[in-house]
């Protein structure tokens, strides 16, 4: 592939995921207008309780994108092996994260906050299931170029794939964030 | 290449755009005999028929329809129809064939990713018909799925329950394909186009197709939202449309707290943008074929994409014209009215610009060039009567009547298939390398032209005497005594219409073997995908209309042609 090809390609992948963030949003507004409603329309609405293992996922999550992102400037700098030891790193944090998540619905549904019967729960478990589905995609991008990066085949193309990648796991990160105001301050907010 | 990666998953754009044609010529088969069933339902609601009867033991023992049979071929015909025939030929068929051609690309950007899109389409539409055969059969709610008949299972009915689960994961695979589609589209327009091709010096077909994935970039997204709620409503026992103290079949249901007003409102604001995701493609294709046959270029180009670019985003804004008699207060009533007839101003744009490109042009009339003046013809019918029930006052009368179905069908249904119609008989050379016979286009088109007037006006009378849409016998109502003529002289038109479409399938067969065989660019036309194929790029050095250039050796100018003195 000739210089400008691969440069167009590299516009193509980024103008591709920024209208897959368009979709997102649209997505979620969706959702979030949705829970809107229903909170004004009847008088039964139940905020969720926010456990302490939510904000520490919400920790780890900030900082598997911090290391993604210190990976990503590394292999730009030509830095490989730091590049895998990061990225790695940045992997197995986003698995913590997802796994934190499942813990958190556990304990919930003990609590008594089932989807069925809980109003604000409801809209929990849809809204953070939803968030970990898009999160699993980009979690099985990483672990592909974890791969990649181990077989030593991290050539120019894949860089585009590692920008991409952390991109996207930058705006999921963004996303928790609004989620966790969603659920913790405007749900519980008399 | 293997048969499997050559034909079935094939990655390249031009098979795939004559899998999703082929996908939707299936459904768009089944989806008309669906509807010659249920007329002749109508028509005749007591009379034993033997057809009914081998189709549907149960459902229609003895010959006649169970008033739940009719409404799930209803439900079952405008999902077919609304999905999988007007949102997937003009973007998906011919949207993917052409557009890498007509800008100049090697390929869709993500040509996987298109693969993954056809697949799921193709796996969405089984779902879909695989309701025809689960117990109870397929659904009874309508295209539109309104809860809470739709959330509560089978205890809303037959076809409630297996059937209209497999609906909504239907319509959820239709949603994630369609997104997927909508970025690839998006991409390939802004990325990949030739050296030269600056926006706008596309073909107006490229920016149909780039404002309706837009629009199908956010709307799906909405749908496929509300279609994930629906689901859990379902299977998970939720109460996000269900209110409390529902009594369906006597029995109280135990949810609370939801709204079926809120699907109303998610389902329109992507109900009403995927109207336009259906015919805006299609305007596209007129306003090229408009053009080429009339040696003139498209009058007004930047105008008719600003309008595009406006009724792509007021159609957002619009969706409450359908929900007037939902309690909404009068102010929201009257806002939504002034935004739905300020539609009317690009539309109105659209077509002077149509009237004005073929105003003293010297018209060929081949059979796409008639397609392109039907739905002209149908667009200006179907939007006068929008205007009608764009009124709160009117739509309190006119809404869930005959008058509504004749408004969609002519403005929606008929509209988009000319417009695809058209975009069949200019391609085919492109597609096939064979020309359709004319004679036997001329016969179809004069026939189902005048066809589907006589079927889809008279529903407009049939609406103001206020007939109500989706019953299934309108026998027993003395105030309809005297619409039933005018319902057996539609189902006999709806039958002719049907019965000639037979003529275009044997058009389309019958070409492939004896058809002429077409040149590379058979019509003479500008744009790109009529020029022999290529391993250079093509260079582009004008926009996409250059017909009857003053001074120039022939009447039309391709894009890549500097001015050949
Ligand atoms: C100026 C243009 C238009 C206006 C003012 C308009 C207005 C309306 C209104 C107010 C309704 C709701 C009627 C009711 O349910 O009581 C309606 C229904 C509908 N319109 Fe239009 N419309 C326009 C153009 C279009 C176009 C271009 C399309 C499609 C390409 C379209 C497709 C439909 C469909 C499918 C429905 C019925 C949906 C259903 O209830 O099943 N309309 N229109
Ligand atoms: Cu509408």
């Amino acid at each position: 592939m000739n210089v400008a090809a691969a440069g167009a390609r590299r516009r193509a992948s980024f103008t591709g995921l920024y209208a897959f963030f368009a979709t997102m949003i649209m997505f979620f507004g969706a959702f979030t207008s949705a829970m809107v409603v229903r909170r004004g329309a009847s008088k039964d609405w139940q905020g969720v309780p926010t456990p302490n293992l939510l904000w520490i996922n919400t920790g780890v999550l900030a900082l598997s994108s911090v290391v993604a992102e210190r990976a990503r400037r590394d292999l730009q700098n030509g830095n490989r092996r730091l590049f895998n030891t990061l990225w790695a790193a940045a992997t197995v944090l986003g698995a913590c994260f997802v796994a934190g998540q499942i813990i958190v619905w556990r304990d919930l549904q003990q609590a008594g906050v089932y989807i069925n019967s809980h109003s604000g729960g409801a809209f929990f478990y849809v809204g953070t299931v939803a968030h970990a589905a898009h999160l699993a995609g980009g979690w099985i991008a990483m672990v592909y170029l974890l791969v990649r990066a181990f077989s030593l085949q991290l050539g120019p193309g894949r860089r585009t794939a590692v920008d991409i990648t952390t991109l996207y796991w930058h705006f999921l990160g963004v996303l928790w964030l609004y989620l966790l105001w969603l659920f913790w301050f405007w749900g519980n907010w008399e | 290449m293997s048969f499997l990666s050559r034909y079935i998953f094939s990655t390249n754009h031009k098979t795939i755009g004559i899998q999703y044609f082929v996908l939707a010529l299936t459904a768009a088969l089944l989806g008309t005999a669906l509807s010659v069933l249920m007329r002749l339902h109508l028509t005749y609601p007591e009379a034993k028929i033997r057809l009914f009867e081998i189709l549907w033991p149960n459902a229609a023992a003895g010959g006649v329809m169970t008033p739940e049979l009719y409404l799930s071929l209803m439900t079952m015909h405008g999902t077919i129809m609304v999905f999988f025939v007007l949102t997937t030929v003009p973007q998906g068929g011919f949207g993917n064939f052409f557009l890498p051609l007509q800008i100049g690309a090697e390929d869709m950007a993500f040509p996987r990713i298109n693969m993954l899109s056809f697949w799921a389409t193709a796996l969405a539409f089984l779902v879909l018909c695989s309701a025809f055969v689960v117990e109870g059969g397929a659904p009874l709610a309508g295209w539109t799925a309104y809860p809470p008949l739709s959330a509560v299972g089978s205890i809303a009915g037959p076809g409630m329950g297996k059937g209209m689960t497999l609906w909504v994961v239907s319509i959820a695979l239709f949603c994630a394909a369609s997104l997927m589609g909508a970025i690839n589209f998006i991409t390939t327009i802004l990325e990949m186009r030739t050296r030269g091709m600056s926006l706008f010096r596309m073909p107006l077909t490229c920016w149909a197709w780039l404002v309706t994935a837009l629009i199908s970039l956010f709307a799906f997204a909405v749908l496929f939202a509300a279609g994930i709620l629906l689901l859990l409503d379902r299977e998970a026992g939720t109460s996000f449309f269900l209110p409390a103290g529902l009594v369906i079949n006597d029995r109280i249901l135990d949810r609370k707290g939801g709204s079926p007003l809120l699907w109303q409102h998610l389902f329109w604001f992507f109900g009403h943008p995927e109207v336009y995701i259906a015919i805006l493609p299609g305007m596209g294709v007129v306003s090229t074929v408009l053009s080429v046959f009339s040696r003139k270029p498209v009058f007004g180009y930047r105008a008719m994409v600003w309008a595009m670019l406006a009724i792509g985003f007021l159609g957002f804004l619009v969706w409450g014209h359908h929900m007037f008699i939902s309690g909404m207060s009068p102010y929201s009533s009257l806002a939504f009215s002034v935004l739905t007839l300020a539609i009317g101003v690009p539309s109105a744009v659209k077509t002077f610009n149509w009237l004005g490109t073929i105003l003293g042009g010297r018209l060929h009339l081949e059979t796409a060039m008639l397609w392109a003046l039907a739905f002209v013809s149908v667009f200006v019918t179907g939007g006068l009567s929008g205007i009608a029930l764009g009124q709160p006052a009117l739509d309190m009368y006119f809404h869930d009547t005959y008058f509504v179905v004749g408004h969609f069908h002519i403005i929606m249904g008929v509209a988009a298939v000319f417009s695809i119609l058209a975009g069949t008989f200019y391609w085919w050379p492109k597609m096939t390398g064979r020309m359709l016979s004319e004679t036997l286009g001329r016969v179809h088109f004069y026939v189902t032209f005048l066809g589907v007037y006589a079927v889809f006006i008279p529903m407009h009378f049939a609406g103001i005497v206020g007939n109500p849409r989706r019953y299934s016998d309108f026998g027993q109502f003395e105030f309809l005594k005297d619409v039933q003529g005018l319902h057996k002289f539609i189902t006999h038109a709806a039958f002719l219409t049907a019965a000639v479409q037979l003529l275009f399938i044997f058009n389309l067969i019958w070409s492939l073997y004896r058809g002429k065989k077409a040149g590379d660019n058979p019509w003479n036309a500008t744009t790109l995908e009529w020029l022999p194929p290529s391993h250079q790029p093509h260079i582009v050095v004008r926009g996409a209309y250059d017909y009857s250039v003053p001074g120039a050796r022939r009447d039309f100018l391709m894009q890549n042609e500097s001015n050949g003195q």
